[in-house]
Parts: structure tokens; C-alpha cells; sequence
């Protein structure tokens, strides 16, 4: 067991290092920082004596170790867009991300179980076809045109909620959250559903095959002709096994949640880390853009490296097939 | 972070029930300011917020004349053209409360002239600043300099005492990986006081009921609230449901909705910004053409064709929508030496320019690459594509390359492009600043921006000169000369002069849209 735990801790810290080093290899090709940190008027000197301060004339590999040897320091490096230090940066903008992420999941699971179930079981009726047509459109809109359009319907014309930012924050010692005020919480309804559409639509689209094929089995069957109700049929024999591939699914797609919240947060203005990489980006902030790479890759290694470890804890096959190879 | 927040949540307590008639207004324009500390950034955002809090000694209202601020007087010395001097403004206080005195401005400019500083450039001329009283200030300058004024509408004052007290006497230096009180921190002069500030998020200056100028100006905004909104469209909804009351950057295509929403106006003025094409016509062989052994762009009769491919009018009506001036010139219309002459001059004759490709010996035209950049200035893409079938007319096969400014602005630094779109601002208001970075032979501290591989020497001496001398006939004389060399060779290939767009609700009354896109809102009125 220990021996699988640290194998696989140290495959996750090699697929670190292979991450950052391809982050690192493409920033010369985003653009020059320079640019943007000198006015206009700059002299060639002065371009040149920047580059040579910031390292910018160093080979991508040099400048990688020093990140790294910064980076165990626990020092992320001064932001060149906002002259602050990345760490502080990002640990302000985190509690945006992670709220949204939170709320909008919670959206998808909660409405995709149940219109997934529904769909389910009444498979013929003909809300199950609306219900199926609209969410094929869920998965086939670009984001930022559903955020637009959500905007534009319920901000612009009906005026119900806000078009853009977080409303008002409360500050409990360093997490700022919406959740505490009604203008934050009205904040929260578009982007979450926007953000949240597209898993809501492939939860209510697993649940609902999954679902099918378990009301095909023949314990179901066999239920029903014993005369039991069809609520207890299909929740409590149906459901419980439609949600294990549920599940692991969900876990993953957590991860893709906050990394890709990118869209939404530019459309909707949400001071999150999304918005602060796209602006990295468009700056050619490098300290930022290898501070959310690598934090963006340390969250989906670190949900895998979980969900790997659950694995070898729930099936006692995979603890057997090592012993036994160990044993050779 | 904290402090924000308690500060955020002690002025809603403390000021608002102060304020009889408390007129906020509600601001949001594409970017935010880069950093507090007004003399470590040159660029518009930063500049734009630090002019509510910060004064300079003389700034530019909002039609772009002169008017003075933290100085009431100036004038060159009687007996010494070397020497300007400045009269201060007597009775002025920083937020904090402290006086406001000549050793402020000795010590703001000698901090905005130190090597970290994103100002010096603009003062490189000054070799001494010494203050005479408590009231005069005298700059010493390295010959005569006509128009130093000109440089010093952006270079704000700060208190010496304040800076001491926190530590930020020198810039903040990015590349030693500093961040600074100043940077988060503000205390100026300005009509405004910072009032609290979350980066990229939000900022609320609130009025200074001891500005110097409280009666002077309409004051009518008590406190301003600035939001960024990057995304174009989520920028002109806000304006339409009314959760902000001022956007700066309206797209051009949203300009005719939010014009006709009720309640919301659009003003649009020109931008102190010109628009066009360079072209490397210094080289002997460029690598980004289909011609061997040679280069077309050298070729003034190409340059001359080129330029009357271009249809303006048609780049103003249909990829601008009717926002921008046609462009004769790369000086925008405000600048000292610009003509209507000058800037009149290009007109489209499409068999004109194909008998002069013929005349050049390219009658079956050449292929060549087009640099350009995809965020940076209004529509710059399309523009570009609709330069590409306009040369096309005359034979040249373009091929457009078009990437984002942070990888479109080096190649031209490093000179690895030989035909790009560029843009250009005139913040000293004086063609002499245009010929120092586009025009001069490149090297040293002129040129940094002429990737044309032109080089006069006779017209480098001319530029020289526009620094020292004095009699403003003769200066003027030889800018024109200078202009009709320009015009003459080519040397660019002008398109048009930006126009900005500002939209707010019908109850925000300013002046003017002002040509650097930096409201002030001392000069608002609130109906």
C-alpha cells in the first residue's frame, strides 16, 4: 500500500515538472512582457536593461529553474501587470473561483440528477423530448454566447439581475463570499449557469442512459412483478446504481469546473483567477501565467492522485495483482 | 485585502450620511489602472484614475488645452532661455492634510526622472530642478527647451514627507521584485481621495472637500465608483440596464443601440491617435517578399502607389462604421505642425498607382507580408484585411499576419518586420515628438520606434534642433520642412485618426470627450 501511495505521489510530481516545462517553453511565443511595462517612450537601453533584470534573456530552462527554486521558497514572484506578489494576488481572487465553481456544480448535480431521472422514466412523454432538444443546445452553445444571451434577457431587458461582477463581498478573515449579502447571491445566478449548463446537460445525459439500462435489468423486473411501487422501483433499487459512474464522473469534471471558468469570468467580469490568467495572457504577466498553470495542473494531479487512491482502497483486486507481482 | 474592505465599509458608515446631496456616478471602461504610484506606469488607464487623485503642475482639460493645476505661472526666465519657471499654487493641502510646497515638486520630478521611473523620457532634458521659495520653481534644462510644459502634464506631485514617512521615495522597481506602499496607497492633491481599491475589481475615490479648486469646478460627482468591464458587449449591457452610468470604449457596432436606449447618449470626439502603415524602405533585400536581390519598398514610386491604393473612405464607412477621420499625415489633428493641407493629401487613384508600379518596373506587382496586430487598436484586424484587397488592386499580393499586440510589438522593436500597422499618440502635442521616435535615424534615445530604416542626416539635425530652439517662427518653419520630407518619401502610409466613444446616461454632463480618453470628472455635472 505505502509503496503504490508513494509511486504514485512521485508520478504525480513528474507530471508537474513535465507541465511547467512545457508552460515554460510556450511563454516566449505569447509575447514580450517589455512591451507593455515600458510607456511609449522607452529607449532601446531601456528595453534591454529590463530583459537583463527580469531574466528575459535567459534560456527558457534557466528561467524555469529559477521559478521553481522561487516557487519551494513559497515565492510566486511579483506580478508585472499589478506589481503585487502573485501569491497574494491569487489567494484574493481564489474564494471568486471557487464559490462560482461550487455553486455552479451544485447546479449541475442537483438539476441534472433530477431531469436525468426524469427523462428516465418517462422517456416517451413529450416534456422528456423538450427537455432533451433544449439540452442538446446546452452542449452545443460556445459559453460566451450563452452568457451573452442570459445578459442580454435577464439583465438588459428584464433588469432582474446584475450583467457583471460579484455584487457586494463580506470579508471573513481573507475569504471574501457573495453568499452573505442579496446582491452577491443575485451575482452568482447567471455566471453558475452558465458555467454550469454544460455539465448539468452531460449529468442529466449519463444518468439518464445509465438509468435505462439499469430499468432494463432483471432485478427491476423482478420488482415489479412482486407489486412494489413504482417510487421504491425506481429510487431506491434504480437510482442508488445509476449514481456510481455518476459519481466518478462529477469528481473529475470538479476540476475542469475551475479551470475552465476562464469564459465565464471574462464575460460576466468575475474577479476570479480565470480573469486574472486572461489578463496575464493579453500583459504577458509570466509570473501569474506559471503561478495558475501550475496551480491549475497541482488541482486536477491532485484529483487523480485521490481518485486513484480510492480506487486501490474500494477494489481489493488491485491490491492483490500488486502483492502478487511484488511477490516475483 | 482586509483593509480594504474595512476602509470600503467605514466610509459607507462615515461619509454618506455626511453628504447632502451625494451624486455617485458609476464608471466603467475596458482596463484598469496598472498601479497607484503615478510615476511608474506611462500609460492611459493609470494615468486617467491618478489625474482624479494626483495633480500635475499644469494638465490638459478635457478639450486638450492647457490649464494650470498645481502651477499658476510659467514662463521661460528673462535673462536665461535654459531656464523655465513656475510659479505655484498657494493654499493647497494633500488628502492628508499636509502642505503642498516647492520641495514636493523638486523631489516628485527628481523621483519621476530616477532610472526605475516610466516618466524620465520625458524629462531628459532637465539637468537641474531647484526650488527658489517656498512658492517658485525653477528647471534647468540643457539648452533651451520651447515646449518642456508640454512634457509635464502627466507627471504628478507628490508629497516628500508622505513618501518619506512610507518608504516609497524611489519607483517601485518591477524587476527587482518590489511592490511598493505607494502602488496601493495614494495621497495627492486631486479633487478626489482614494477611498478603497481591489485591483481589476473596483475603486472608489470619493470628493476632497478641501480641494483648492472646490469652487472653480462643477464638482457635482461626489464619489465615483470604477469597475473595469473587459468584455465589449457585457460593458454596453451594464450601460443598458443601468448598473453603470459612464462607459469609455463603446464598440463601434453597439454605438447606434446604445445612441438610440433611452436615457443614454453617445458623444464621440477624435483620439489623439493616428493609424498606419510603416514600411521598411531602408533595406537592400527584404525576406518578406516574393522579389530576389531587391527591395520594392525602397522604391519611393511604390510607396507612392501603395498609399494610393488605400481607400479611406471606404476603410471609414464600412469597417469603422463612420468612426475615424481619414488620415493624409501621422500627426493627429491637435498636434503643433499638423496641416489640413497635409492631412487631406491622399486620395485614391487606383489606375494613377498601377502606372506608377509600372513605372517602378512592378507592373506584375510582388507578394509580401503584412504585420498586424488583433487587439490593440479599434478594429485593427479588419482594417488590415481591408487594406490587403485594396493593394491587391495594384497587383500586390498581401499575405496578412495578424497576432496579438504582445507578439505584434516586438517585431517591430526588433526590426524583424518589413511592412506593419502601427498607431501613434501625441501626448506632448508637438510634431517634434513624433519625429524624435518615427522619423530619426534609429539609435541612441531617437528613433526607438522608426523601423523604416530611413535615415537623413540632414533631417536628423533638423529634429535636433526642434529641442533648443526658441524662436517658435522658426521652430514651426523647420517642422514644416521636416513634414514635407515625410510627405515627399513616404515614409508612412497614413490611414486614419481614431475617434473615441463615450456613453452615459443623459443626466452626466461633461464638457467634452476628451482626446486622451481620460475623463476628469472634477469638470462633470450631474442633472
Amino acid at each position: 500500500m505505502l509503496g503504490y501511495v508513494i509511486r504514485r505521489v512521485f508520478q504525480s510530481i513528474v507530471v508537474l515538472l513535465i507541465v511547467g516545462l512545457v508552460a515554460f517553453s510556450m511563454f516566449r511565443f505569447v509575447g514580450d512582457p517589455i512591451d507593455n511595462l515600458l510607456g511609449q517612450e522607452r529607449t532601446l537601453e531601456d528595453i534591454e536593461r529590463l530583459r537583463t533584470q527580469l531574466g528575459l534573456d535567459e534560456p527558457f530552462l534557466v528561467q524555469y529553474w529559477n521559478f521553481l527554486e522561487r516557487a519551494v521558497q513559497g515565492d510566486l514572484g511579483i506580478s508585472y501587470r499589478q506589481s503585487r506578489p502573485v501569491a497574494e494576488i491569487l489567494l484574493e481572487r481564489a474564494p471568486a473561483t471557487l464559490e462560482l465553481a461550487a455553486v455552479s456544480g451544485l447546479f449541475a448535480i442537483v438539476f441534472g440528477i433530477i431531469l436525468g431521472i426524469f427523462t428516465a422514466i418517462r422517456r416517451d412523454g413529450w416534456a422528456s423530448s423538450v427537455i432533451m432538444t433544449v439540452s442538446l443546445i446546452g452542449v452545443s452553445l460556445p459559453t460566451f454566447l450563452i452568457g451573452i444571451l442570459l445578459i442580454y434577457v435577464f439583465a438588459v431587458e428584464l433588469g432582474w439581475l446584475p450583467s457583471f461582477g460579484r455584487g457586494e463581498v463580506v470579508d471573513l478573515g481573507g475569504w471574501t463570499t457573495g453568499f452573505l449579502t442579496a446582491s452577491g447571491l443575485k451575482a452568482l445566478i447567471l455566471p453558475a449557469i452558465t458555467l454550469g449548463l454544460y455539465q448539468m446537460t452531460l449529468i442529466m445525459r449519463l444518468v439518464r442512459s445509465e438509468m435505462l439500462e439499469v430499468l432494463r435489468q432483471d432485478y427491476i423486473r423482478f420488482a415489479r412483478a412482486r407489486g412494489l411501487r413504482d417510487k421504491a422501483v425506481n429510487f431506491r433499487h434504480a437510482l442508488k446504481n445509476t449514481l456510481v459512474p455518476v459519481i466518478t464522473v462529477t469528481g473529475l469534471q470538479l476540476g475542469s469546473i475551475i479551470a475552465f471558468a476562464i469564459i465565464t469570468e471574462t464575460v460576466f467580469q468575475w474577479p476570479g483567477v480565470g480573469l486574472l490568467f486572461i489578463n496575464a495572457i493579453q500583459f504577458v504577466d509570466i509570473p501569474v501565467m506559471a503561478a495558475y498553470l501550475m496551480l491549475i495542473s497541482v488541482l486536477f494531479v491532485g484529483i487523480n492522485l485521490v481518485v486513484d487512491l480510492l480506487y486501490f482502497a474500494i477494489d481489493p483486486r488491485l491490491r492483490d495483482e500488486r502483492s502478487a507481482a511484488g511477490g516475483n | 485585502m482586509k483593509k480594504t474592505m474595512l476602509l470600503l465599509a467605514t466610509s459607507a458608515l462615515v461619509v454618506t450620511p455626511l453628504l447632502a446631496s451625494a451624486e455617485t456616478l458609476r464608471w466603467a471602461r475596458a482596463g484598469d489602472s496598472l498601479t497607484l504610484d503615478p510615476h511608474a506606469q506611462n500609460e492611459g488607464p493609470t494615468h486617467a484614475l491618478a489625474h482624479q487623485i494626483y495633480e500635475p503642475l499644469i494638465l490638459r482639460d478635457m478639450f486638450g488645452q492647457f490649464q494650470p493645476a498645481l502651477a499658476t505661472e510659467w514662463a521661460p526666465k528673462a535673462d536665461d532661455p535654459n531656464v523655465w519657471v513656475f510659479k505655484l499654487r498657494e493654499g493647497v493641502t494633500y488628502h492628508d492634510g499636509a502642505a503642498f510646497t516647492a520641495e514636493d515638486v523638486v523631489f516628485s520630478f527628481e523621483r519621476a526622472k530616477s532610472e526605475t521611473s516610466a516618466m524620465k523620457e520625458l524629462l531628459t532634458s532637465i539637468t537641474e530642478i531647484r526650488a527658489v521659495d517656498d512658492f517658485t520653481v525653477e528647471f534647468v534644462t540643457d539648452g533651451p527647451n520651447p515646449i518642456l510644459p508640454n512634457n509635464f502634464t502627466n507627471l504628478f506631485i507628490m508629497d516628500k514627507d508622505w513618501t518619506e514617512a512610507n518608504g516609497v521615495t524611489k519607483v517601485q522597481d518591477i524587476a527587482n521584485g518590489e511592490t511598493t506602499f505607494a502602488a496601493t496607497n495614494a495621497n495627492g492633491t486631486g479633487a478626489y481621495t482614494l477611498t478603497s481599491r481591489e485591483p481589476d475589481v473596483r475603486t472608489v475615490i470619493t470628493m476632497n472637500e478641501n480641494y483648492w479648486g472646490k469652487d472653480e469646478f462643477p464638482m457635482a460627482v461626489t464619489e465615483v465608483i470604477y469597475t473595469p468591464i473587459q468584455n465589449a458587449a457585457t460593458r454596453v449591457a451594464a450601460l443598458l440596464s443601468g448598473e453603470v452610468d459612464f462607459i469609455q470604449d463603446v464598440p463601434v457596432q453597439d454605438l447606434g443601440r446604445v445612441a438610440e436606449a433611452d436615457g443614454l447618449e453617445v458623444r464621440t470626439a477624435p483620439q489623439n491617435r493616428v493609424i498606419f502603415f510603416g514600411m521598411n524602405s531602408g533595406a537592400d533585400d527584404i525576406d518578406s517578399d516574393n522579389v530576389d536581390g531587391a527591395n520594392p519598398l525602397s522604391d519611393v514610386r511604390v510607396r507612392k502607389a501603395m498609399n494610393m491604393a488605400i481607400n479611406r473612405d471606404a476603410i471609414q464607412q464600412v469597417v469603422m462604421r463612420g468612426q475615424s477621420a481619414p488620415a493624409g499625415m501621422i500627426a493627429p489633428p491637435f498636434v503643433n505642425g499638423w496641416t489640413a493641407e497635409m492631412d487631406g493629401m491622399s486620395s485614391t487613384d487606383i489606375d494613377a498607382a498601377k502606372a506608377l508600379m509600372e513605372e517602378a518596373g512592378y507592373g506584375d506587382g510582388f507578394s509580401i507580408t503584412l504585420d498586424c496586430p488583433n487587439d490593440r487598436y479599434i478594429n485593427d484586424e479588419a482594417i488590415c484585411q481591408a487594406a490587403v484587397g485594396m493593394f491587391g488592386q495594384i497587383g500586390i499580393t498581401v499575405n496578412l499576419d495578424a497576432k496579438p499586440k504582445a507578439q505584434h510589438f516586438p517585431l517591430i522593436q526588433n526590426g524583424e518586420t518589413n511592412f506593419y500597422m502601427l498607431g501613434w499618440g501625441v501626448p506632448t502635442y508637438d510634431s517634434e515628438y513624433i519625429f524624435n521616435f518615427l522619423v530619426h535615424t534609429r539609435g541612441g534615445d531617437r528613433g526607438s520606434w522608426n523601423n523604416t530604416g530611413f535615415t537623413n542626416a540632414d533631417v536628423d539635425t533638423k529634429i535636433v534642433s526642434l529641442a533648443s530652439e526658441t524662436d517658435l517662427a522658426a521652430r514651426n518653419s523647420t517642422i514644416a520642412d521636416i513634414w514635407s520630407v515625410v510627405q515627399e518619401e513616404q515614409l508612412y502610409l497614413p490611414v486614419h485618426h481614431q475617434v473615441l466613444n463615450w456613453g452615459a446616461k443623459s443626466n452626466v454632463v461633461y464638457p467634452n470627450v476628451s482626446p486622451e480618453d481620460d475623463p476628469k470628472f472634477k469638470y462633470f455635472e450631474m442633472n
